[in-house]
């Protein structure tokens, strides 16, 4: 007997609400007009939370303080990592275009810290529903395991992409105030409008959202395993951590290419002209791949377990 | 496997038993059958598995072994058709601290699919006004009070009209007056026709607010029926009489002449104390004419026995427990 059965409609054996071919297009319209006021609800309660706003928040201080720091530095005359030096990708071209800052940034929060705040909000998110004990009540509303898991899921999802939005910008901003803005000279050395400089600004942080989604779905497989969100939530990041130094090691780098963050950097292809879709286009897959499994992992947990918290 | 064999039974369980991970046998072989239209009271010791019983009927858990069906239909198989119609409180409330008791229970609202949204204002202030925290709605359930945070519970349990509240053990941890105002509620929503399945492992509770009872101890059903069939139970419907007296051996022969039975006689500090059971007739004291305890206590003066004390003791469904099991009702574990 398996709970996925309470919620059969999702469920695979899909048998309860089969229903006849032509009423299939009325049946979706109204599953999704049921699946939408659960949905709203977790946005809201996911960003009226205080631990969330100050994730955000700050995630928008650091693309301030790289801004300043690069103003100041550069006030003497000098130009900041002018001799090519190290700092993060695109730094030295900051002074030039503060559309730059937006790039800077997300390549500076990217290692860490934007997968931790990630890593944060998916861990907690059914861990956390089922040490506060909303879970159960969640459960016997009925929320259906399947619809909630989704319902959480795609909530992180939004974080992942509010997240990279607040982060560019914070930057936009930050850099449009400090620096002078106009053409954008792309990597392969082609010019081109500030407009499509925003659009690719734009792109990136969507990249940057979707490369993301691994982490999140192996956060929210990690939520389903404990009913302390403090655990899951540290699980998630020691596992970010850990990651990310694997991906340095370069004795293990057969293991590098399943490596969630292995492609993350490669959101600066979208600043080439032609855009350099190869990595662009791994890291999707890879993301996906994780997504599938991950999510496969979290429903196959989720929708057999004990709730006794 | 079985039927449900009454129509009208809202929970029916066969069999019904969990298994814990860590090997804990925690429900064993429950039969239990929940009449519509009782005030149900579900009763037992800490750890005798009330709440893993409750968890087996909401879908929370997975039944090691057995069934059970609840409003006539199989769970947890049926729980999307079942759930809503069924209100319940599990193990006390919770709820988010961060968000205002209304919006609390417009998270609740908003999990259950067939709850329409357009409604749900109208539904929320009524739940709100029903457990009478209209004027608290707008505080942060954090800022609540154990009773508010109990009431703000009740109230996601009463956002659509149900056929079935769930309640566990509703006033634990509540003061008298907390536990008072739950228990009025529970008897006022029941005066509107929804069956209430009560766990408690409060005596005076169960015989306050229920028409029904099953004992549970160990994990095993010691007994269902009505609360007056339960307390019939334990000493045949007769409640004992405890008169105190110097002149004892008086006290007994006069009782004794006035049909008491099952007289003995003990010495203590204020003289001795008479107990003996009174005629089956004279039960509930309070509602029948019986053996007037007013004319019994005058009749033992009218004989020169001096009456330092003079009271019944009922019969409480603690002695029917310890009756039936053997074990003090605090201790069994
Ligand atoms: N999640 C759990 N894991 C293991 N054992 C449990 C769990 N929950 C309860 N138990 C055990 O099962 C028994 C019944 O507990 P419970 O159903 O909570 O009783 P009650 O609600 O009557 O107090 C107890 O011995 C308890 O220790
Ligand atoms: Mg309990």
């Amino acid at each position: 007997m398996s709970h996925a059965d309470l919620v059969g409609r999702d469920g695979p054996d899909g048998t309860r609400t089969a229903v006849p071919v032509p009423a299939s297009a009325a049946q979706a319209g109204r599953e999704r007009r049921r699946q939408w006021p659960l949905f709203r609800s977790e946005l809201l309660t996911t960003f009226r939370r205080w631990r969330t706003l100050a994730l955000l928040g700050v995630l928008a201080v650091v693309p301030v303080l790289v801004g300043i720091a690069v103003r100041i530095e550069t006030a003497g005359g000098g130009s900041a990592g002018g001799d090519g030096g190290g700092g993060p990708a695109f730094i030295s071209q900051i002074t030039n275009n503060g559309l730059f800052l937006v790039f800077t940034s997300l390549a500076a929060t990217l290692p860490f810290f934007l997968p931790m705040t990630v890593g944060v909000i998916a861990g907690d998110s059914v861990a956390g529903e089922a040490n506060a004990g909303t879970l159960r009540y969640l459960l016997v509303a009925p929320a259906g395991r399947t619809r909630l898991l989704l319902v959480k899921f795609g909530s992180v999802m939004v974080f992942c992409l509010a997240a990279t939005l607040v982060v560019a910008a914070f930057a936009l901003a930050t850099g449009a105030l400090l620096f002078p803005v106009g053409e954008v000279t792309l990597l392969s050395g082609t010019t081109v409008p500030f407009s499509e400089g925003l659009l690719r600004a734009l792109a990136i942080a969507l990249a940057v959202a979707v490369s993301l989604t691994g982490l999140a779905a192996l956060g929210l497989f990690i939520s389903t395993l404990t009913n302390s969100g403090i655990a899951a939530m540290a699980a998630t990041v020691g596992l970010l951590l850990m990651v990310q130094i694997v991906d340095t090691v370069p004795q293990l780098h057969a293991a590098h290419p399943y490596l969630f963050p292995h492609y993350w950097l490669s959101f600066a292809d979208l600043l080439r002209d032609p855009v350099y879709w190869d990595e662009l286009l791994k890291n999707l897959g890879l993301q996906g791949l994780y997504t599938a499994v991950f999510g496969s992992a979290a429903w196959a947990r989720f929708t057999t377990r004990d709730i006794t918290a | 496997m079985a039927e449900p064999s009454a129509a009208d039974a809202v929970i029916e369980t066969r069999g019904l038993s969990k298994r814990y991970r860590g090997g804990q046998l925690a429900v064993d072989g429950l039969d239990l059958t929940v009449p519509r239209g009782s005030v149900f009271g579900f009763l037992g010791p800490n750890g005798s598995g009330k709440t893993t019983t409750i968890r087996m009927l909401l879908g929370l858990i997975d039944a090691t072994d057995g069934s059970a069906h609840m409003l006539g239909e199989p769970m947890p198989q049926a729980g999307k058709h079942v759930l809503p119609r069924v209100g319940a409180l599990i193990e006390g409330p919770a709820l988010y601290g961060f968000l205002s008791g209304r919006d609390n229970l417009n998270r609740y609202d908003a999990a259950d699919p067939v709850a329409d949204p357009r409604t749900r204002r109208a539904r929320v202030d009524a739940a709100l006004e029903r457990v009478g925290l209209s004027a608290a709605a707008g505080k942060k359930a954090k800022a609540y009070s154990l009773g508010m945070k109990q009431r703000l519970g009740i109230a996601a349990a009463l956002l659509q009209p149900r056929e079935l509240l769930v309640l566990d053990e509703p006033t634990n941890g509540l003061d008298p007056q907390g536990m008072r105002e739950i228990r009025s509620l529970v008897r006022a929503l029941a005066e509107d026709g929804t069956t209430v399945f009560l766990s408690s492992h409060l005596l005076d509770e169960i015989e306050q607010v229920c028409s029904h009872t099953a004992v549970m101890n160990h994990g095993r059903l010691v007994t269902q029926g009505t609360v007056a069939e339960i307390s019939a139970l334990g000493h045949a419907g007769r409640s004992r009489l405890t008169v105190t007296t110097p002149d004892g051996s008086d006290a007994v022969r006069v009782l004794k002449e006035h049909g008491v039975t099952d007289l003995t006689a003990e010495e203590s500090p204020d003289g001795e104390v008479v107990t003996g059971e009174l005629p089956v007739h004279g039960l509930p004291e309070a509602e029948s004419p019986g053996p007037d305890l007013a004319g019994l206590n005058a009749s033992l003066v009218r004989s020169g026995v001096r009456v330092r004390a003079f009271g019944v003791t009922k019969v409480s469904l603690e002695d029917v427990f310890v009756a039936l099991t053997g074990e003090g009702f605090d201790v069994a574990r």
